[in-house]
């Protein structure tokens, strides 16, 4: 194909992606005239409908927003409304909501290694043709995602929007006997986890290296989920409620989700990579040590390893879930009680693809005054494009069919959730 | 890349994503004991959020997730009824317009200033309105989410050509059959139970919650006794509004239910 023709790269459903987006690339030459991940999963407005609904319902109602990674929004959720009044949780209600994340992490990343991620690195359309030739692998990826889902439904009720999450802790509690029969599963999925980094590490990744601004939680002593604040490799060093005098949500014409810039920077990077590259020395050493002998050192700069970053992130999850198990002992009761008062309250959480910040703003009968939601997707949206910006250029040679699934998979690469963002994907090359 | 090989004896199933989270569709991929015999009982034809294979219709069975918010939905679910024998919606976004139904009681220009800072490049309906308000459905599966075995159990039937066994009860049948005990009867929680379709398994009871009705109105629910019997618990009527005012808040049970604690 001729490299030096104007084409373009067009994508109108992005598969195995959470929710709907297109991707559209103009080429002039080997020049890329245009960018725009377009997201068109419409609009479903939950920062104006949460106006007037009580603080205690936010859990279940902000849980909606995202089918794949519901506990991220509860957690969020909670915390928020915790900080804004003054809610001290008990420390073993801290222990299980950790837990609790660990179980979502487990599953949504065993979903996107394996099931969304991996069928692009092996040449297949998705997991179930991959299951013809691979069936070892999937299903072993199968048990690996139901482990962690039976975490969450021990911890939740169910899978999907589980029910036991509330403001002061949980509406249910669970007994130790429930947790240790979990372990020999969770043992299982350690040793699997561990495979997985092993096998991602012996896949192909294009030659992609980019200068990031990585931006996750950070923690005194644990790898990040819960708690921490909000860190970058460029010196940013900022609470949670500092988020929003230092990021802005800009409106671009071409999508329904709110892209999210760093003011006065531009584009950065949350998710794996990012949580990676600032927390390897929170990592267990399990995680470490697999990590090292696959070859990651950080920073890794090549958007395409995250899957291996993602399988070293399950190494971590497993091995948490493990000691927490191990250590839990119920909290004396399963939540305190939260009061009315108007006050508000940030917090930002570490959701499998990246943190994700919620404000609230509640009145004195307890009522949400306003909230404002900013999810990881919106935030790597403008960092997607710039990756594709760079990415498409180098493959103008190529011919268009395979540099549009190429430019598909660098997409995938983010694990985007345009559910959460407003929600699918799209790829379009133009060369003109 | 390869192709996937055309199998012409097995059913087709599309799955089809209008205005919602992306839970129900992956309730099918969450079925992870079942999803290898599923996908070796059908073809999947068209399933963007688990395959970039994308085939062109007719479809034997429709699976349509999600509510009408758009224009071009409206006209985009037209489209997706004609390609498909037999049409099933799943989850409460799709049977009853969902949690962003809650626009349909307030100005949506407004919502739209409050969220975005362009609103003009926003194209939205006033309302968030069931699938089977725009095309004929074949079948309304119920949940938020929908149940992973009910949905099995529903493709099972659908490709048997025999009626699913999914109950239209109350969630107070599975709490007896659990052996809960009575929530509301013994601590006096407010719990939308009486009035909710079974499916979930009676979760939130078990979790010493009242339901919070995820699975919409049962058969015949009597929502103005409940009311009252809400009242005298103690609630007042925005708090007893809201109640009814959630996932399926749109039913139009629920909707006749919150619109009376409403009236002055």
């Amino acid at each position: 194909m001729n490299g030096r023709g104007g084409r373009t790269i067009k994508v109108d459903t992005l598969a195995r992606v959470e929710g709907e987006g297109a991707l559209y690339i103009k080429m002039a030459g080997d020049r890329v005239a245009d960018v725009k991940l377009k997201v068109y999963e419409p609009p479903r407005m939950f920062e104006a409908f949460l106006r007037g609904r009580h603080f205690s319902e936010a859990p279940d109602i902000t849980a909606r927003i995202c089918g794949i990674c519901p506990i991220a929004y509860q957690m969020s959720a909670v915390h928020a409304i915790e900080r804004a009044l003054d809610v001290k949780i008990d420390p073993a209600v801290r222990l299980l909501r950790r837990l609790f994340y660990c179980g979502e992490w487990i599953e949504s990343h065993a979903l996107h290694v394996y099931m969304l991620h991996a069928p692009d690195f092996l040449g297949y359309a998705d997991v179930i043709e991959m299951a013809q030739d691979h069936r070892a692998i999937v299903e072993k990826a199968l048990r690996l995602k139901k482990i962690g889902n039976h975490l969450v439904q021990v911890l939740g009720g169910r899978e999907i929007h589980p029910i036991s999450a509330a403001v002061g802790g949980f509406h249910k509690t669970p007994a130790q006997a429930q947790l240790h029969d979990l372990v020999s599963d969770l043992e299982w999925a350690l040793e699997a986890s561990l495979e997985t980094v092993r096998w991602a590490a012996t896949l192909q990744f294009p030659k992609f290296e980019q200068e990031y601004e990585f931006v996750a939680l950070r923690h005194p002593e644990e790898y990040p989920l819960n708690e921490g604040r909000l860190v970058s490799n460029h010196g940013l060093d900022i609470d949670a409620s500092e988020y929003e005098d230092r990021f802005l949500e800009v409106h671009v014409k071409h999508s329904n989700a709110l892209q999210s810039i760093l003011r006065g920077k531009g584009s950065y990077l949350v998710g794996p990579l990012a949580r990676f590259n600032l927390n390897f020395d929170r990592l267990p050493e399990v995680a470490r040590k697999v990590a090292t002998e696959a070859g990651l050192k950080p920073p890794v700069k090549n958007p395409f390893k995250s899957i291996v970053v993602r399988a070293v992130e399950l190494v971590f999850a497993c091995a948490e879930a493990l000691r927490i198990i191990a250590v839990y002992e119920p909290p004396s009761a399963p939540r305190v009680p939260v009061a009315n008062r108007a006050a508000t309250g940030q917090a930002i959480t570490e959701a499998p693809r990246g943190i994700l910040y919620h404000r609230y703003s509640i009145d004195e009968n307890g009522l949400i005054r306003t909230a404002k939601i900013v999810p990881p997707t919106s935030q790597n949206q403008k960092r997607i494009e710039d990756d594709l910006r760079e990415y498409a250029a180098q493959l103008a040679a190529w011919p268009l069919e395979e540099a549009t699934w190429k430019c598909e998979q660098a997409v995938r690469c983010y694990d985007p959730c345009i559910s959460c963002a407003t929600h699918f994907l799209k790829v379009v090359i133009e060369r003109e | 890349m390869r192709s996937k090989t055309k199998t012409a004896a097995k059913p087709r199933i599309g799955v089809f994503k209008f205005a919602s989270c992306d839970g129900c569709q992956l309730s099918l991929l969450d079925a992870e004991d079942e999803l290898l015999a599923v996908v070796g009982a059908v073809e999947i034809a068209y399933f963007p959020e688990a395959s970039r294979t994308m085939l062109k219709g007719p479809y034997d069975i429709g699976l349509v997730e999600g509510s009408i918010t758009t224009h071009h939905d409206a006209e985009r679910i037209q489209e997706v009824r004609r390609k498909c024998k037999k049409l099933i919606t799943i989850g409460a976004c799709a049977t009853a317009g969902g949690i962003q139904a809650l626009r349909n009681w307030k100005d949506v220009d407004e919502f739209v200033r409050v969220v975005y800072a362009s609103p003009q490049f926003i194209s939205t309906l006033k309302l968030s309105t069931p699938i089977a308000e725009h095309v004929p459905v074949d079948f309304e599966l119920r949940g938020c989410p929908i149940n992973k075995y009910q949905l099995i159990e529903l493709i099972t039937a659908t490709l048997c050509g025999r009626k699913p066994n999914i109950p239209t009860y109350s969630v107070c049948m599975e709490c007896k059959r659990k052996a809960n005990v009575c929530i509301a009867v013994a601590r006096g929680t407010a719990c939308l139970g009486p009035v909710t379709q079974a499916g979930c398994g009676a979760l939130c009871p078990g979790f010493d919650r009242g339901c919070y009705g995820c699975f919409g109105p049962m058969e015949s629910p009597n929502t103005a006794s409940l009311t009252n019997q809400f009242r005298v618990m103690g609630q007042s009527d925005p708090q007893i509004a809201r109640a009814f005012r959630s996932f399926n808040a749109w039913a139009w049970q629920f909707r006749k239910a919150s619109e009376e604690c409403e009236r002055p």
